[in-house]
């Protein structure tokens, strides 16, 4: 049944379906402001309160700032995630969304491309105000950039998938982070050293780094892409 | 996935009267075969095998911290299988082997963790060091309470179910990334560790304590599963009956 | 406490928490059993229904 409502998944359907369900997310987004006036903030409060936890005279917090970094991010993207979610279930939009004939990996890929397009400005707003509140020295920028890109790359990946398991659940406030945070375990640990390696704080190679995050998030997209459409029939 | 087989083959004819517990004729021999397996190796591994000569008497862990380590991963991929299958097949059989095992996997995650944490407090003097291995089994282990806490939020069994097998197989693919992650992570730290340390070379009553173990285990998870698995069966049904009990006595009502 | 104590406990943990999880399941299938219609109790004979 749902097959004969669903436009066949050729690739350009499935491509400007994602385009149509990430503008309308975005949209939503930049309307509501719930981004911008509640997630942002609570992202920066975390930053300050890193700072009263950790003796910032006693070099902790500089030591520390790459794993603090995506400690913020990680705990905000779980916010995003669940906001970008928690919307469609409330009015009821995913079932709208399910029966409006885009196709489910359209779908999921635009989710994951909103989700990136905002944990991206999350990014870089955390990024600037570590450089001004902690002294940070950016030494390798390039690096930087693309052990940020693909480990947010992942988060997205895999917060729209679990996002789209848990939007209808009860309790999927609480059951939200406890199935993400340890899946993303690997972008915490790649993200934080590549990031050390990028502001010169580690020897080490850097681009390993980048590859595990680019194969985490190729490994979560193709199985986000596969799985939504179960999720969305069923779940 | 002989042990899903052996499973499926207990079907008891028409004219045997009905189990009255989730034991049948296969567990029976499977859970005798078990104890005396277990009664054996701890004949040999804590009373016959020698003290290895780097490890001294905490090789006696390795025999439980080896065994108990694989069952959970074999575990975990009867899991991903089932997950898998059922998003296939969508029957039942798969959704429940599914959950079971993920049951039993973490269980005996968790025995790895605390017997990993005493063969630590011999060999370096604390429970806890960042060892990859003990890492990786940390992570793994929370990825799978997350597994059974969606398997608890009640939910319709096809709801359930679908949901279930997702997160099975979403968590089954972060087994290697975790393990990469954690080698690189700690690439610099050399320090002994508890698997380092099972040499190849272990012979004679070790090697036999060690292969022991691996096999009872074995023995013990597939006792285990067909039982979980029934159990899990059993609590369909009786979820089933009693909905058709509730909706039947509000017809009564409605009807008075 | 001595090595021997650690090992011990190692093996004494173990098999209890196995022996416990392994007598709860035991339990529960008793329990369910008395639940489930004796017809119903055949587990494996439906055990490829699918889900409706």
């Amino acid at each position: 049944m749902a097959e004969a409502v669903t436009a066949p998944g050729t690739l350009r359907t499935v491509l400007s379906d994602a385009r149509l369900v990430a503008a309308k997310d975005l949209r939503l987004e930049l309307r509501s402001r719930v981004g911008i006036s509640q997630v942002l903030p609570f992202a920066l409060l975390v930053v300050l309160l890193f700072a009263f936890a950790l003796d910032p005279d006693r070099r902790v917090l500089g030591a520390a700032t790459p794993g603090l970094y995506w400690m913020v991010v990680l705990f905000s993207s779980v916010l995003a995630v669940g906001r970008s979610f928690g919307v469609e279930a409330e009015d009821g939009v995913l079932d709208g969304l399910r029966l409006s004939g885009l196709s489910p990996a359209g779908i999921y890929l635009g989710k994951v491309g909103a989700l990136l397009v905002e944990l991206l400005v999350l990014d870089l707003v955390l990024a600037l105000a570590v450089v001004v509140f902690y002294g940070t020295d950016i030494s390798g920028p390039v690096l930087l950039a693309a052990v940020v890109g693909t480990a947010t790359v992942g988060i997205a990946a895999a917060g729209g998938a679990y996002g789209g398991l848990t939007a209808r659940m009860r309790g999927r406030d609480t059951l939200l982070p406890l199935l993400l945070l340890p899946l993303l375990a690997p972008v915490l640990i790649g993200g934080t050293r590549g990031v050390e390696v990028a502001l010169g704080r580690d020897a080490g190679p850097g681009w390993p780094w980048v590859g595990l995050l680019g194969i985490f998030a190729l490994v979560y997209l193709t199985l986000g892409t596969l799985m939504f459409r179960p999720l969305l029939e069923d779940a | 996935m002989t042990t899903s087989a052996s499973a499926t083959g207990t079907t008891s004819g028409a004219g045997t009267p009905a189990p009255t517990s989730t034991a049948s004729t296969a567990t029976r021999v499977l859970g005798a075969a078990t104890l005396v397996g277990i009664a054996l190796l701890v004949v040999f591994g804590v009373f016959v095998s020698p003290p290895d000569k780097e490890l001294g008497e905490t090789i006696r862990i390795l025999y439980m911290h080896v065994p108990t380590v694989s069952v959970a991963y074999l575990a975990f991929i009867v899991t991903a299988v089932g997950s898998a299958m059922y998003l296939w097949k969508r029957t039942e059989f798969w959704d429940l082997l599914a959950a079971s095992s993920a049951e039993i996997g973490v269980v005996f995650f968790g025995l790895t963790i605390l017997n990993g944490m005493l063969w630590g407090k011999i060999t370096w003097g604390v429970f806890w060091r960042w060892e990859p291995r003990l890492t990786t089994t940390a992570v793994l282990f929370l990825t799978y309470i997350g597994y059974l806490a969606v398997r608890a939020v009640p939910a319709s069994p096809r709801t359930r179910a679908t949901r279930c097998a997702v997160v099975g197989l979403l968590a089954v693919v972060n087994i290697p990334i975790v393990h990469k992650a954690v080698d690189w992570w700690r690439g610099l730290h050399q320090e002994r560790t508890i698997f380092g340390t099972l040499k190849p070379e272990i012979q004679g009553t070790q090697a036999f304590a060690a292969y022991l173990g691996l096999g009872v285990f074995l023995l013990l998870f597939a006792w285990l599963l067909i039982h979980r698995f029934r159990v899990a069966f059993l609590a369909e049904r009786a979820a089933e009956s009693g909905l058709e009990g509730a909706i039947a006595e509000r017809r009564q009502e409605a009807g008075q | 406490m001595s090595s021997t104590g650690y090992i011990v406990a190692a093996w004494v943990v173990t098999f209890a928490v196995v022996a416990g999880y392994a007598l709860w399941v035991l339990a529960r299938g008793r329990r369910l059993s008395r639940e489930v219609a004796p017809e119903e109790r055949r587990w494996m004979t439906a055990g490829s229904r699918g889900r409706e």
